[in-house]
């Protein structure tokens, strides 16, 4: 493999139903600074069944070029010609850095294309830089640089590890949604579009799609959820909810709970976070009227933005929160959302 | 039918997780556990066992101690254990992980393949599809539910908003999520089995079809560049308000990192 052929960066513009995934926006604003590190362009990859009109889009968040992928078979996700598409394009346009969303579509699809073209991947990356391997030097060990550093949680979320792929091209990684920061939208901007079909010839890797069943339930899931209105035992009762319901309402959110409130009956098990619940990433937590035992830290302390409110000034949960406040929850809460509602209002 | 289970032996990071003094974990002292993914995987095997008779055939890569898990298995139901042990397979990322495992599996028969979607150690979900890559069969990851219908399997696969149903010839590899089912106790009958049971190893010599270069540390594409403890993070700000002037600061914060 000669590595030097390998150039630019490009990321899966992933889409969905013909829309593009919020993700997809979010690699391109990362790509577009490794690339500038790098002295070259990011080049978003639309892979898709009438998808071609979406590359303005794209170009409007960043995209220096769209290469797009355009047929039948590919009308709805399917890992097969998926993968034929993705690799293709690689073998074809030898990029040096791919990036895929961690996405349940991009963690079949990166595994999938990694092991096709034969290079390493790292799953759920949360952070990326361009430096150099080894870090520091070793003697007798050549140091390469300009190599991509891809930065990601293991073990439960207990250790991080940085890992390079010195050797081979692409250098791949998966990304964690939601993490990486899009770009301000310019509208009209325009990228150069290229087409490229490497046709499609289903096999015995073509599986069949029976049926496509959306929306399983109404409720979001909470790992999924970018707001959580979590709220503890200190809410008070089942009723009082309804103030956390109204808070999530206003700003776009989701209702979680600790389990103090699951094991009282108030809320279903689905809701609820921490080491025997679920573990969540969201961009804003809130915790209301919870103290903060280890085990409920140990599911949200990777939030992004922690805001509790807990009228016990020595709560654990304040060791965590970025914005800790400290007060009565009952009226707090409700006048909160009331100038979420006029902010929002006046936007 | 037959059913390859692919399991792995992983460190119960809910039991909390130890370090070596160099910061690298202490897998010695941790407790083990079948990985939970797996497991449910190992079930769905099982349950195929109960109703089409299907043989069911446990391999697992690891360290001698790995062959616990393929006594857990057997215990469970399965019928046979394979452990993949050889000094040269230390350090495998996924790559070379997947390799191995294919290169194990070449060597058996098998209609399905079941694997778990991710281990809770590594948390990569890639050596599923990977190993259905070198293999080149079809490959239905993250199953909610799987049937069998004649020579094919019909999946349950999970999307963010959606779940497709997937129809697949097989042989075809399934990558199953613990949601799956709860996976069955060890009887006390199976825990005799298990005690008996002979379980095969196989080394590099017995991988069927793989390069050196492919395989262990120095077949590995990733490298770590460096690894560390978890950074916990710092205590923030903590104001004492009247809850006007809480309400008030909590908005100047919102606005300041750009929620509303």
């Amino acid at each position: 493999m000669n590595l030097e052929e390998y150039k630019g960066v490009f990321v899966f513009a992933q889409q969905v139903d013909n829309k593009v995934s919020s993700i997809a926006l979010e690699l391109i604003g990362e790509g577009k600074r490794l690339a500038e590190k790098l002295a070259t362009e990011v080049t978003a990859v639309l892979v898709g069944s009438g998808v071609k009109d979406l590359a303005d889009e794209l170009a409007a968040y960043g995209a220096d070029k769209v290469i797009v992928v355009d047929d039948p078979e590919l009308k709805e996700y399917r890992t097969e010609p998926y993968a034929h598409a993705l690799s293709s394009v690689i073998n074809q346009f030898k990029p040096e850095i791919l990036l895929v969303g961690a996405t349940a579509i991009g963690r079949d699809l990166g595994p999938r294309v990694s092991a096709r073209v034969h290079t390493g991947l790292t799953a759920d990356c949360t952070s990326l830089e361009i430096g150099d391997f080894p870090i520091n030097p070793i003697p007798g060990k050549e140091q390469k640089h300009n190599q991509l550093l891809m930065t990601r949680p293991a073990f439960g979320g207990n250790t991080i590890a940085t890992i390079a792929c010195p050797d081979f091209r692409p250098q791949m990684a998966t990304v964690r949604p939601g993490v990486m920061q899009k770009l301000e939208k310019k509208e009209g901007a325009k990228a150069v579009v290229e087409e490229y079909n490497p046709g499609f010839t289903p096999d015995n890797k073509y599986v069949e799609i029976v049926e496509v069943v959306k929306n399983l339930t109404d409720t979001v899931d909470i790992m999924d959820a970018k707001i959580l209105v979590s709220g503890g035992r200190g809410v008070g009762s089942p009723e009082n909810f309804k103030i956390l319901d109204d808070l999530a309402e206003a700003i776009g959110g989701t209702v979680s709970c600790s389990r103090a409130v699951v094991d009282a009956g108030w809320k279903s098990k689905d809701l609820q976070v921490g080491q025997t619940g679920k573990t969540v990433r969201p961009n804003v937590y809130f915790a209301i009227g919870i103290s903060g035992a280890i085990q409920h830290l140990a599911g949200m302390e990777e939030s992004d933005i922690i805001v509790a409110i807990n009228k016990d000034e020595t709560a654990p949960i304040f060791d965590v929160a970025d914005y800790g406040i400290v007060g009565d929850l009952n009226k707090i809460v409700p006048m909160l959302t009331e100038q979420i509602k006029s902010a929002v209002a006046n936007k | 039918m037959k059913v390859v289970v692919c399991v792995k032996q992983v460190p119960d990071t809910k039991g909390g997780v130890k370090f070596n003094p160099d910061g690298t974990l202490d897998r010695a002292a941790m407790l083990t556990i079948m990985n939970p993914d797996d497991k449910a995987g190992l079930e769905a095997a099982l349950r195929l066992k109960d109703q089409y008779g299907a043989e069911v055939t446990v391999v697992t890569m690891g360290l001698p101690k790995a062959e616990e898990v393929l006594r857990e298995a057997i215990a469970m139901g399965a019928d046979k254990g394979i452990l993949v042990t050889d000094r040269v397979l230390g350090g495998a990322d996924t790559w070379a992980t997947s390799q191995t495992l294919a290169g194990a599996i070449r060597n058996l028969d098998y209609d399905l393949i079941i694997t778990g979607r991710q281990a809770i150690d590594g948390d990569t979900a890639q050596v599923g599809p990977q190993i259905s890559e070198h293999l080149g069969i079809p490959v239905i990851s993250y199953a909610q539910k799987i049937t069998v219908e004649g020579d094919s399997v019909v999946v349950e696969r999970q999307y963010d908003d959606r779940y497709h149903v997937l129809k697949a010839k097989m042989p075809c590899l399934i990558t199953a999520l613990a949601e799956l089912n709860e996976p069955r106790y060890m009887t006390p009958g199976g825990i005799f089995d298990a005690y008996k049971a002979e379980i095969t190893t196989w080394g590099r010599a017995e991988l069927k079809d793989v390069e050196d270069s492919n395989l262990g540390l120095k077949g590995s594409p990733t490298q770590i560049a460096r690894a560390s403890d978890k950074v916990r993070k710092g205590k923030g700000e903590k104001v004492t308000l009247d809850p006007t002037e809480s309400v008030a600061y909590i908005m100047d914060k919102l606005k300041e990192k750009h929620v509303i």
